[in-house]
């Protein structure tokens, strides 16, 4: 039986929270809740409004998400 | 679930391999039945039987609130169909999925069918999947990466046009029936987890004849096409070791079953 994988998407901060959460736009007009992730936090890699990022889904809970890479 | 990935003893594994004799062997008495008129209720009854009748247990059954022991994916869906009273027709893809545990561990393999009268480029998509399994497979040694097997899947399917499913992945194998890690049928060389002797992962291209696109039905399980054209789906559990992978399922009963018959998908 198969199993659900992580979904990697593409998406655009809309607005920046607190705490390191953001809130993204998806490709598909959807919005989600994303946080940004540990290595880039450990890298002190800086994210704004407007930035175009690749987020990482679980199947399990499509509101959540996690920022795993900033585009240039 | 975990993140850490088990590694199996030896011991472990032909324990392991048992439970893969007898899942090859429910396949084949499946595959006896596999002709237009016989209902999708009445494989997974065989499935479900036989399994018990050697001392195992069907994984699916309950797993999740899963209702069979086997999935049964007709045509356009990719995995996870339930059986129903649906009868098979001429011209059906049909996609058997099935898991036994058997001494605590499970296993889990997956063959497609062609019914009679199908169109050669279903049948090209039948074969070039099944290839891409084994091509998957030569990739799943020590000190590669899991990426590594869905690089060869992707490229080789891609090739012919065909999509590759990213939604769902193949998995690690053991006293669990979906351990770590992950194993997409798509990637990119070196990235990903890294192999070693000792892993038991169940690889399994899902491979569609049109766009890569698919949604979950309401029933919350079946995973069918957007497009609607039909998907392809073959599975093994493989041991990981130095060198060359050790195939732990088999297809070798489902063989002898279809030889000769319309059934057969050879590459």
């Amino acid at each position: 039986m198969a199993k659900q994988g992580l979904i990697e998407v593409d998406g655009i901060i809309v607005e920046a929270l607190s705490n390191a959460m953001f809130r993204v736009q998806l490709e598909n007009k959807h919005e989600v809740i994303a946080h940004i992730s540990g290595k880039m936090r450990m890298n002190y890699i800086k994210i704004l409004q407007g930035d175009r990022v690749k987020l990482e889904m679980s199947p399990y809970d499509l509101s959540k998400a996690r920022i795993i890479y900033r585009y240039k | 679930m975990t993140k850490m990935i088990f590694l199996k003893s030896d011991e472990e594994v032909s324990l392991i391999k048992e439970s893969a004799q007898v899942l090859g062997k429910a396949h084949a008495e499946v595959a006896k039945w596999i002709k237009p008129g016989v209902t999708t209720k009445q494989l997974d009854k065989i499935a479900d039987e036989f399994i018990r009748d050697n001392q195992g247990s069907p994984s699916f059954k309950g797993y999740n609130g899963f209702p069979s022991a086997l999935c049964i994916s007709l045509n356009e869906t990719v995995v996870h169909g339930f059986p129903s009273q649906y009868q098979l027709r001429e011209g059906d893809v049909i996609s058997i999925d099935c898991g036994v545990k058997l001494n605590g561990f499970h296993s889990d393999s997956a063959y497609t069918y062609p019914i009679g009268n199908v169109s050669g480029e279903v049948i090209n998509l039948l074969k070039r999947t099944k290839q891409s399994l084994y091509l998957g497979i030569e990739q799943a040694t020590e000190g590669k990466r899991v990426g590594d097997i869905g690089y060869s899947i992707q490229t080789y399917v891609e090739r012919f046009g065909y999509g590759v499913v990213r939604e769902l992945v193949g998995h690690g194998v053991g006293r669990n029936l979906h351990e770590s890690p992950e194993v997409p049928n798509y990637g990119k060389r070196g990235q990903g987890p890294k192999l070693r002797e000792g892993m038991v992962i169940a690889i399994e291209p899902m491979i569609t004849l049109g766009k890569r696109a698919v949604v979950q039905e309401k029933d919350g399980w079946t995973i069918r096409t957007t497009d609607r054209k039909p998907a392809a789906h073959f599975e093994h559990t493989v041991l990981v070791r130095k060198g060359k992978a050790e195939i732990l399922t088999t297809f070798k009963y489902i063989e002898e079953v279809t030889e000769n018959t319309t059934l057969m998908v050879s590459v």
